[in-house]
């Protein structure tokens, strides 16, 4: 096989049909090896939960995780958000003409590997090999189906009194990457929080049948995520500056940075918004690392708010623009 | 009582912790022209904005340089037409794209106070060294004390104290202020960037000014010293000397910049790059020159919110992350 990818690997010849051989007999299952133009499912249950999302990412590896990885774990999150259990995932690939099969073949690695740890099976796929600079290397996008079979469901609008938990620390991702990507040589060097949220979120609802809604909040951070679900449940949303997570050398690099972390993304962090009774036993279900961050209120509707730590309160909105690294 | 923070980090923690809202009413902190991206003047961004347009030159500049106007476009507007602008994250970066890409021309975009202006000078220095002749920096750069005089002078501006900034003291130390205070009888208090440093600094302001003294005080005494760093300084003033500069919004203030010394006149990028800019303008109704000298609030403009906003700013104010307009913007 060449070494870098070329346009022959995408003309429906020998060559692509040697690449899509090596790549599904690293996913492979039933449902896959049929190599037909779509995969026959067979899901017993009504209710499914459907989701895609395309993932463009530089660097294509950084500490913690890499494009494959990431695009598993992505769309085996935006599933487990409104309840669902990811079964089935669908693979396509646009690839730059010159992108090095070694890179491709450590992607296809990290991606088995996700897959088996979320246990969802890849059941379709795609390649496309675009011409030198028509593409940044290489785009993933996939899509995946949810079967709703938890014994709790999840809802998608937020309740007056909710409590507003979070999994963990904020900003890891969207540090971790820009650390990677600009070679800032930040130490101790910042891990990407990207992972699997399915088994978390299912512990959840074993623990309460009921969660108001869930949203893992990846771009615009926190305080987007937050914004969207006060905005979408017409509720308030206040939240507490002392009790957010944040790891102290991401903390450090976002203020070298002049970044705010509520805005940086996430790739393995979850808010679930669940009534009073039922938030201890869920935030015992999650984890140690998990922390109860605010509440849904009836005034200031649509709007967030932070208690700063200093016992102040601001509005917190939405991103406006790109966060650009300031001067000093 | 008005008193004047005249660090941007300062005027965005302020705002991002809500300290105003816990101040006594008779307490008012307006925010001045300590955002290095907010003060450089309109035809400074016209003349990189020339130079980036010739031929084989990459322009390198920090990133909250990016969305800065000058008279008819902005960086990023040029990057979208195709030039070569790239952010860096230190002047070496921009040594390292220099050395990497010898039949080019590299301009570093050189703006930023006395906290920044050293680490450049040392860059010039290390290319001199290494005897890089395509790298070229624009000095825009401006010294913090001269326009601290020019607010206590002027009449429009009734400032009671300033609350100095932490980092440009680190290098200039506190001595830099003892005229302010003596001379113009302003209270100086320099204090470090955590919401407690800055309730603490506004604490001996107000002290000061209810005794009726004027001195300088240090409550971030864990990173600032009377005479700063002398060695960050030396090598400062071993590449530039001070000059005139032009603040957007309070005009030229004298010896309040920094040019090349004469060794040094190779790497200067205005000496290299011989372009025509078109006399600056201001937008219309823009008050960002008011703000920056804490004559005006952002909630006074009549382009704040409606037609100035993040996304697209008319005023450099709404720029940049530090900027007093941003600022409001995100959090009051």
């Amino acid at each position: 096989m060449n070494k870098i990818i070329t346009l022959s690997h995408g003309n429906g010849g020998r060559l692509m049909h040697e690449l899509i051989e090596t790549l599904r007999l690293k996913f492979s299952n039933k449902i896959l090896n049929e190599l037909s133009d779509a995969a026959e499912l067979n899901i017993k249950e009504k209710k499914l939960t459907f989701s895609t999302d395309s993932y463009v990412v530089k660097p294509l590896f950084f500490p913690g995780g890499d494009i494959g990885k990431l695009a598993v774990f992505g769309t085996v999150n935006d599933i487990s958000m409104r309840g669902g259990k990811p079964v089935f995932i669908s693979l396509a690939f646009i690839i730059e003409e010159g992108f090095p099969i070694q890179q491709l073949e450590k992607i296809a690695h990290s991606i088995k590997q996700a897959a088996a740890k979320a246990k969802v099976l890849i059941v379709t796929g795609d390649i496309k090999v675009v011409e030198k600079g028509a593409a940044d290397k290489i785009y993933i996008n996939t899509a995946g189906i949810g079967a709703m079979d938890y014994s709790g469901s999840v809802g998608t609008k937020a309740k007056v009194d909710d409590v507003i938990i979070i999994n963990g620390g904020i900003a890891e991702h969207g540090m971790a990457v820009l650390n990677a990507r600009e070679k800032l040589g930040f130490t101790p060097s910042i891990r990407s929080d990207c992972r699997n949220l399915n088994f978390e979120v299912e512990r959840c609802l074993k623990d309460s049948k009921n969660i108001s809604v869930m949203r893992d909040p990846t771009r615009g951070g926190l305080a987007t995520a937050l914004n969207e679900i006060a905005h979408s449940s017409n509720v308030g949303i206040e939240i507490y500056e002392k009790d957010i997570p944040i790891k102290p050398s991401v903390k450090r690099l976002c203020d070298v940075l002049g970044f705010d972390p509520l805005y940086v993304a996430n790739e393995g962090k979850f808010i679930c918004f669940v009534n009073e009774k039922n938030a201890k036993k869920v935030k015992r279900a999650i984890g140690p690392q998990a922390a109860i961050i605010g509440r849904v209120t009836s005034v200031h509707k649509k709007e967030v708010y932070l208690k700063t730590k200093i016992g102040s309160t601001r509005i917190l909105p939405m991103l406006e623009t790109d966060q650009l690294p300031r001067i000093c | 009582m008005k008193l004047m923070e005249v660090c941007g980090t300062h005027t965005v923690n302020i705002a991002r912790s809500g300290i105003k809202k816990l101040l006594p009413k008779e307490i008012e902190l307006i925010s001045g022209p300590g955002c290095p991206v907010c003060v450089t003047d309109q035809s400074d961004i016209d003349r990189a904005i020339e130079i980036v347009k010739i031929k084989d030159v990459i322009m390198t500049t920090f990133g909250d340089m990016m969305r800065v106007p000058g008279t008819k476009s902005s960086f990023m507007d040029a990057k979208r037409d195709g030039a070569d602008i790239r952010i860096v994250y230190s002047c070496l970066d921009a040594l390292n794209i220099a050395c990497s890409n010898p039949a080019k021309r590299i301009v570093f975009m050189g703006v930023g106070f006395e906290t920044t202006s050293p680490t450049i000078a040392a860059t010039i220095l290390e290319a001199k060294r290494q005897k890089i002749r395509n790298f070229f920096v624009l000095s825009n750069f401006k010294l913090i004390p001269p326009a601290l005089v020019a607010i206590a002078k002027s009449d429009r501006v009734k400032v009671n104290g300033f609350v100095c900034p932490g980092h440009v003291s680190v290098i200039i130390g506190s001595a830099a202020y003892v005229e302010i205070a003596k001379r113009y009888k302003m209270p100086c208090v320099i204090t470090g960037f955590d919401d407690i440093d800055i309730v603490k600094g506004i604490k001996r302001l107000v002290e000061q000014v209810k005794k009726g003294v004027s001195k300088v005080e240090i409550e971030y005494k864990r990173a600032v010293k009377k005479n700063g760093n002398a060695a960050a300084r030396r090598i400062l003033y071993s590449v530039f000397e001070t000059a005139d500069s032009d603040w957007r919004g309070l005009g030229r203030i004298k010896k309040s910049g920094l040019r090349f010394k004469k060794v040094y006149k190779d790497f200067d990028a205005e000496r290299e790059f011989k372009v025509e800019i078109p006399k600056a303008t201001s937008p219309k109704g823009c008050i960002c020159g008011e703000v920056l000298q804490g004559i005006e609030s952002p909630l006074d403009c009549k382009l704040f919110k409606k037609v100035c906003k993040p996304e697209r700013p008319i005023g450099p104010c709404m720029v940049s992350s530090e900027g007093t307009c941003a600022a409001y913007y995100k959090y009051e």
